[in-house]
């Protein structure tokens, strides 16, 4: 996975999350969950054994967006609600690469929430991963489209008007392959959930939790860490529905039947009214991407990718050669 | 045959509702003529409905190069009842008119009185050829439109065996086998018009316009604007195509959809417009040449991404079909009402190239040139086109592909980019992409590349790409951005940028840019043989501006006149500003119907005749 082979320095064998680190000193506020998030996604580069020149790392704008400063890979900070379609055109025309989009919750499911949708509908081989904590923390804390009716974090002059969405029922819906959900203090579930994202082919979501230690004094890392009380039971907050025997992953694609059950299992699942706060993979399915879909339509890019086409030789004549295409055009060729 | 007879000079209309054939009737009537060696023009005129509203196209032949319309209607032809309404006044003196005498009733027009009125019996000819076919009447009905092209090639005495390749031209491959039965229905259609006599004269010898075929002339291309756009990407390499469907500028892309499979091209239909430009800077940062097309509307929301691209120094081109505007405007009418906002677009004054082709074989050689300049001076490209060439057809020169050379700029090699790494292990494959360099070009990797790692942000940012708001910096690296205008201006041809056109020591030098140009050219004839020589001044890169070669040539010209299509005289507004030039006169147009050459004539002439200082086009329908 190169552009191409021939660099010359020597690879350390056994990689660790350092050698995935920038030399940029992050500027989020003390305690945020952004530095679990980041932690993980480095460690496991390093657990894959990943080419820091393969990843190219993509995102919005807002707080969690400037993880792509922090790892030492190519890195693609972009516009607010954006950086789906930005990395869409990266992963259509090197499918070499490995891309990996990170943002908050206002840039991919408000201002973005357009390009969340279609990406689903594309099916590319991208990485999603959602740092979700209800706020819009970099502009002071006003409601992002994860906070639920009524509720009121400290900044907010009123209780929130607007109902929630759903995020991962939204991407079911839109075809997303790969459907997860993990917290940022939950170290080992977030990694082993990364790793799978990273290991699927096609479009995969994962939607971190994570407390906002600036603006979000309601879902604190002490709310998700606490116990509640479920008739008359004591239960963890937060729980892992695969630890309690669910299983989202489709085993045969072509079976009508199971992917119907799966995913009315995956929506209900995402959808049960529940105190307790779900982690785990809703819904995984194998299908084709759109680049496996315009194959057949387009031969000559299914056997490579765009940016190795070779579209001059070495006097800069073009190589594009246009004469029958011209033909059709042309008087004297009829 | 009268003693007045007009060769090769000759301007065609048919018209009707949508849907019903018009534009295979104006196609095969074009193509007929070009393949006869004659040169032609194709206006075409629609409303922003898919049936029944009016459309026309009006065919313009000539035995030299023309590069517009003209308002002057000299044979029309229909074949339902709406057209004739809409355009039998247009007719000039001696015209002719075919029309349906089952839906038309002349009287009921308003026909000048030396109009020839020719009715074509369709449904009677139709029959007999359903007949002679041995087909069912419904699949003969359809070649209604071929009959009337046979009809009006037969008043200017039209030599069939061209319509015959015309029609091979269009029934191409599998529909190859619909070429004998549509000769047979042109035929029947020509057969009727020539045995037609009025008072006993057949009515081809009382009509004075003849098409005459120049077997000799060089072989031509028919192309419309988006053609030839499409046609010039794919020469220059572009692989990756996004748009967001939009008239007009949604058939270059649908055109190059046509192509995937023989090029290798990918062209992708994004969710809408901010999508599509996203995408195409996204696929661009890969190295792969990519690009994106538009128009008004769309345009707008691209000024983000635009942007985006132009502070992270990002090779892509864009392409804005000017439309009717503002908002939905007229959208499928023509307008340059974009200049200024594609000349400014996007907070901050980010660095762009903005280049405005004025012909179809420009619309070829600047797409294929827009994608040099993205990589030599690795900012956005946008260049400005618009309805009246993307949708309009013509006949013009075969593409020179000769000169043509692909060049991508200042690029890191793998081999470079391993010595600095040596050089720096320090730096652990980090490149500064960034770097401050004398012409503000600094050499570009492609995401992927080993040992070239950088970031892109939206922010001000650093060498390596990094984030930092330290005043220093910004001086510099904001100065290094702009300092590729500069060079821009210093390295691109001065063809690309402008080109006066015409007599050097003339008075009088029209100012002017893209489509409007066509009819400047072809109305310098009628008025020199008037007494009014003119030159004209066709300004072709308007960011960043040739103000020097401008403010030259229009401080050598006694009168100076501005001539576009918009209402508020864009080019002379940017002109004044980067020259401080102000033209003498001006002449415009804003009701989404282009400037024909008559129209160029009657405003010169207006203006020279008269000192009119501004004149409002207003003709067409």
């Amino acid at each position: 996975m190169a552009n191409s082979p021939s660099s010359t320095l020597e690879k350390p064998i056994k990689r660790t999350a350092r050698d995935y680190k920038s030399d940029v000193v992050s500027d989020w506020c003390p305690g945020c969950g952004d530095f679990g998030i980041v932690a993980a996604v480095q460690g496991v580069y390093a657990e894959l054994g990943i080419e820091n020149h393969d990843v190219i790392s993509y995102s919005g704008v807002g707080c969690s967006s400037k993880s792509p400063h922090l790892m030492q890979t190519y890195g693609v900070h972009t516009l607010h609600g954006r950086s789906i379609p930005f990395a869409t055109g990266t992963a259509m025309c090197n499918t070499d690469v490995r891309v990996v989009v990170t943002g908050g919750d206002g840039d991919g499911y408000g201002i973005g929430a357009g390009h969340f949708l279609h990406a689903g509908r594309r099916n590319m081989n991208i990485t999603y991963l959602v740092y979700n904590n209800a706020v819009y923390g970099l502009t002071k804390g006003q409601a992002s489209p994860t906070l639920d009716l009524g509720e009121q974090p400290k900044s907010l002059p009123a209780p929130n008007p607007n109902n929630s969405v759903d995020p991962l029922a939204l991407a079911v819906s839109a075809g997303y392959t790969f459907v997860a959900r993990s917290y940022a203090y939950n170290r080992k579930h977030l990694m082993e959930t990364l790793k799978r994202a990273m290991n699927h082919n096609g479009m995969a979501i994962v939607d971190i939790l994570q407390p906002c230690p600036s603006y979000n004094n309601l879902h604190t890392k002490d709310w998700y860490g606490e116990d509640i009380e479920i008739s008359g039971n004591m239960f963890p907050r937060v729980y892992d529905i695969e630890a309690e025997g669910y299983n989202g992953k489709v085993s045969n694609p072509a079976d009508a039947e199971e992917v119907n059950r799966k995913e009315i299992q995956a929506l209900t699942k995402i959808r049960e009214q529940d105190e307790r706060v779900a982690l785990g993979v809703f819904w995984e399915i194998d299908q084709p991407t759109f680049m496996d879909r315009i194959a057949p339509l387009n031969p000559k890019l299914a056997k490579t990718s765009s940016y190795k086409m070779e579209i001059a030789d070495e006097q800069g004549k073009p190589l594009v050669d246009l004469t029958d295409v011209y033909a059709e055009f042309r008087t004297d060729t009829y | 045959m009268t003693a007045t007879e007009i060769v090769n000079h000759f301007s065609w209309t048919i018209g009707g509702p949508q849907g019903t054939g018009v534009d295979s009737s104006a196609n095969l009537f074009l193509r007929s003529c070009a393949v006869a060696g004659l040169y032609c023009y194709g206006k075409r005129e629609y409303h922003s409905t898919i049936k029944t509203s009016h459309s026309y196209t009006q065919v313009r032949v000539s035995g030299n190069p023309i590069h517009c319309h003209v308002d002057d209607v000299h044979l029309l032809t229909t074949y339902e009842k709406t057209a004739p309404f809409e355009h039998a006044d247009e007719i000039v003196d001696g015209g002719a008119f075919i029309f349906d005498p089952k839906v038309t009733d002349p009287s009921e027009l308003d026909l000048k009185d030396s109009v020839l009125q020719i009715p074509v019996p369709y449904d009677e000819i139709l029959d007999e050829l359903a007949e002679e076919l041995s087909l069912p009447a419904a699949k003969v009905k359809i070649m209604k439109n071929t009959l009337a092209v046979g009809a009006s090639l037969a008043l200017v005495d039209f030599d069939m065996q061209y319509v015959e390749r015309g029609l091979k031209g269009i029934f191409t491959g599998r529909k190859a086998k619909l070429v004998g039965n549509n000769v047979r229905a042109a035929q029947k259609g020509y057969d009727y018009v020539k045995n037609f006599k009025i008072d006993g004269t057949p009515v081809s010898e009382l009509f004075n316009y003849r098409l005459e075929a120049q077997p000799d002339a060089e072989p031509q291309m028919i192309v419309t604007g988006t053609q030839a756009v499409a046609l010039g990407k794919l020469k220059a390499g572009c692989m990756f195509q996004t748009y967001y469907p939009i008239t007009p500028a949604s058939d270059e892309s649908v055109y190059l959809e046509s192509q995937m499979h023989s090029t290798g091209i990918n062209v992708v239909q994004a969710e809408d417009e901010i999508s599509s430009v996203c995408m195409a800077v996204g696929g661009a940062l890969t190295g792969t040449r990519s690009a994106t097309s538009t128009s008004c509307p769309g345009f707008g929301l691209m000024a983000e991404g635009i942007g985006w691209a132009a502070i992270n120094e990002v090779p892509f081109v864009i392409f804005d079909y000017q439309r009717g505007g503002p908002a939905t405007g007229l959208p499928t009418r023509h307008e340059q009402g974009d200049l200024l906002f594609a000349s400014f677009i996007s907070h901050g004054f980010p660095p762009r190239i903005v280049i405005a082709p004025s012909d179809m074989t420009e619309y070829y050689t600047m797409a294929f040139e827009s994608f040099n300049m993205a990589d030599q001076y690795q900012t956005p490209v946008i260049v400005v086109t618009d309805k009246c060439l993307g949708n309009n057809t013509a006949s013009i020169p075969l593409f020179d592909e000769n000169s043509l050379r692909i060049d991508r700029g200042k690029l890191a090699s793998q081999d470079e980019l391993d010595r600095l790494a040596s050089l720096s292990p320090e730096l652990r494959g980090q490149y500064k992409r960034f770097e401050f360099t004398e012409d503000g070009v600094s050499p570009r990797v492609n995401l992927g590349q080993p040992n070239g790692l950088f970031w892109n942000t939206g922010d001000e940012h650093d060498e390596f790409g990094h984030i930092t708001e330290d005043p220093e910096n910004r001086i510099k690296m904001l100065a290094k951005r702009q300092k590729k205008l500069e060079t821009a201006l210093a390295n691109i041809p001065q063809d690309q940028q402008y080109e006066l056109i015409g007599p050097e020591d003339a008075d009088i030098t029209i100012l002017t840019w893209g489509s409007s140009k066509g009819p400047l050219i072809d109305a310098m004839g009628p008025l020199a043989s008037d007494g009014i020589r003119y030159n004209i001044l066709v300004v072709k890169m308007m960011q960043p501006f040739p103000a020097k070669g401008v403010a030259d040539i229009l401080n050598k010209a006694k009168t100076k006149i501005g001539f576009e299509m918009n209402a508020t005289a864009q080019l002379a507004q940017l002109t004044m500003m980067e020259t401080g030039i102000a033209m003498d006169h001006q002449v415009k147009k804003w009701t989404g119907r282009p400037i024909s050459e008559s129209e160029a004539i009657s405003s010169i002439r207006d203006i020279v005749k008269n000192q009119a200082k501004e004149v409002v086009l207003t003709y067409g329908k």
